[in-house]
């Protein structure tokens, strides 16, 4: 287990206070000053060295991304965006940041935002974290008062202001170019890439996106320096990570561990186990919904980062493991995701907008028994003409739960849907049908 | 997205008062000159705060006249996004989560009691006209699940009992005291805690 000094956010679970004195006194805001005299090619090149890699899901190296930024700033400013639309399901993550350590949040936004000569900095907060907003606005506004952000933030002499917008429920918005276009003014609708962020962002302008978990750890880390960041974890797959557990373990909670800690470990000693123990178990996600789920032989071994979980087809994500035990079924629960999907698909590209309503109606036929045992491997086909077809990676993340579901419990799929349409075709049940004909009442005999 | 019902009850007329022309001015300073655009979400949310938490087509209207934007690409922006009420969810709009986390923890349940308790069917206001449900996606409160939001507050950790006191007290109108409704604090493994224990006893 992670020993508790090497731990970053010391108050994850608020028993010592958000306010500027306390975490003050926790470290925060105590040398930014020198640590940004010591220039932006220190900076970029500490962060770089960690090895820290973006913590909102995809695991960019957050010190490259950085150093895409234009050296010098010309006719255009430089925008620095925190992605806190935190929506993914079984993540959490960034809420706890934002109410239990918004300085540590405000700290790196002012180091990031020196880093990549920005002098501007939106927090894109999701509308559903209402009172936390009113936390970080808090701590913005203290932070103002004692002069650590504003003109000349910090006495480094550079300045910066921190805004935060609001979101309003749009999962597609932590889709770095969607909260671009949400932040405009727009419907949150993702920009085809390149043009990358970094060159061609918000207004046009050169624009750095990181994660709130990404951007608050970095005053540590350059405090500490990047060896003792580097030194945790796995190689490329460095330093600590917060990790969400919930679903059917008997204590849920958030806790922060060095990556690459075995799966079972995480659920066994912080979480309390599964319900009904761990022969219970039936599958786990391991990184937020979006990411394949893992059978109970794999989560016995795999360890939680980066590279071990994509050797495993799956993903690390957002770190947002939710368990499923034997007493779920557990098509249900992906007919449940998938009607997420399709719920938050913002309808520009056609093979999302279409395909994830797809996945969803035939997943919950599943789930009742009524597909055909063709249509099994018509649903994986389906998630393979979304898989790639799209603007963004939503595409992905809404194909890959599916397929992964079709990779472990094929046979159970089949088993509760094995009958063949055309050879018992008085039976009741459309397939191969238009929309309209999903609805029970109109579905037509097609003997 | 969304699929939106608007209200067929519209208000002929709607503007901003004092304290909301003031919000929506000092809004408009966080955005550099020429992005007045930008502002639309937060003066919607503006207007949504002022009308009983819903927005009609006349605020649309205002806001697109005071951004100086087309009608068109405000009422997008209002339909795209699902926490924007085009019709009215009295003054309390209960949302439940029940994305898989909280559904296999049991948020159906709790769906039921509103079906039950408040109205039958989704975004249709109870017969006191005073609260309203709906399902909603993940709320981000995973490991705090069941949990369910009215209006700005979260009600996390419930079981049957407890959400049918909450929803009992909501149409009675008074307020329920938001937060986790098994004593837990925050986020952390109740009782079973095994990390930051000095900072915890000291």
């Amino acid at each position: 287990m992670l020993k508790d000094e090497d731990r970053i956010f010391k108050n994850l679970y608020n028993d010592l206070g958000a306010d500027l004195i306390s975490s003050k006194k926790r470290g925060d805001w105590t040398n930014t000053k020198d640590l940004c005299e010591k220039g932006r090619d220190w900076i970029i090149d500490e962060i770089k060295k960690s090895e820290l890699r973006g913590r909102g899901g995809a695991g960019f190296p957050t010190g490259l991304k950085w150093s895409f930024a234009p050296k010098e700033v010309g006719s255009r400013p430089h925008y620095l965006v925190i992605n806190a639309d935190e929506s993914e399901p079984g993540t959490c993550k960034d809420r706890d940041i934002l109410r239990f350590e918004p300085h540590k949040l405000l700290e790196g936004c002012l180091i990031a935002a020196y880093a990549v000569n920005s002098h501007k900095c939106y927090i894109y907060l999701r509308g559903e974290y209402y009172n936390e907003g009113i936390e970080l606005q808090k701590a913005i506004d203290e932070a103002y008062k004692d002069n650590l952000i504003g003109k000349n933030a910090s006495g480094t002499g550079w300045d910066l202001d921190i805004y935060i917008h609001y979101g309003a429920g749009a999962y597609i918005c932590g889709e770095e170019t969607a909260l671009l276009e949400s932040i405009e003014g727009n419907k949150g609708q993702p920009r085809l890439k390149p043009p990358f962020p970094a060159l061609v962002g918000l207004y046009g302008c050169p624009t750095i996106v990181n994660n709130v978990e990404t951007v608050s750890v970095v005053p540590t880390i350059l405090r500490k320096g990047s060896k003792w960041f580097a030194s945790l974890g796995k190689p490329k797959n460095t330093g600590t990570k917060i990790f969400c557990i919930s679903g059917n373990v008997n204590k849920p909670c958030n806790v922060e561990e060095e990556m690459g800690v075995p799966l079972k470990d995480l659920i066994e000693t912080h979480a309390g186990g599964v319900v009904g123990g761990w022969e219970n178990l039936q599958a786990v996600i391991p990184g937020g919904s979006s990411m394949p789920l893992l059978n109970k032989e794999i989560s016995e071994k795999i360890t939680m980062d980066f590279d071990a979980l994509v050797e495993n087809k799956s993903g690390l994500g957002t770190a947002g493991i939710v368990v499923i035990n034997k007493d779920q079924d557990i098509i249900k629960c992906f007919a449940r995701i998938a009607r997420f999907y399709k719920h938050e698909s913002c309808g520009q590209c056609t093979p999302c907008r279409e395909g994830s309503g797809w996945m969803w109606r035939i997943l919950e036929r599943m789930a009742k028994g009524e597909a055909s045992r063709e249509e099994v491997e018509m649903l994986f086909d389906v998630t393979k003409q979304i898989e790639g077809h799209t603007i963004c990676a939503f595409g992905e993340g809404s194909a890959w739960p599916v397929q992964g579901l079709l990779r472990n419990f094929k046979k159970e799929i089949i088993k509760r849907n094995n009958f063949d349409p055309l050879i018992k075709s008085n039976k009741d049940i459309p397939y191969l049908v238009d929309q309209h004909l999903l609805e029970k009442d109109n579905a037509q005999n097609k003997s | 997205m969304s699929l939106k019902k608007i209200s067929k009850d519209q208000p002929e007329k709607f503007e901003f008062g004092q304290q909301s022309l003031e919000a929506a001015k000092k809004i408009l300073l966080n955005y550099p000159k020429g992005k007045e655009k930008s502002a639309v979400m937060a003066l919607l949310y503006i207007a949504q705060r002022q009308h009983n938490n819903w927005i009609p087509l006349s605020a649309i209207k205002y806001i697109a006249k005071f951004l100086n934007m087309p009608y068109i690409k405000v009422y997008e922006v209002a339909t795209f996004y699902s926490m924007y009420n085009l019709s009215p969810v009295g003054n309390f709009h209960v949302q439940i989560c029940t994305t898989t986390p909280c559904m296999i923890r049991g948020a159906y349940k709790i769906v039921d009691i509103c079906k039950k308790k408040i109205s039958e069917k989704e975004n249709v206001l109870s017969e006191n006209g005073n609260c309203s449900w709906t399902e909603v996606e993940c709320l981000g409160a995973c490991i705090n699940a069941p949990m369910m939001q009215i209006n700005n507050d979260y009600y996390e950790d419930l079981d049957i009992k407890q959400s049918e006191k909450i929803i009992d007290e909501v149409l009675t109108g008074k307020k329920p005291k938001p937060g986790s409704y098994r004593g837990r604090i925050n986020s952390e493994p109740e009782n079973n805690r095994k990390t930051l224990l000095d900072l915890k006893n000291a």
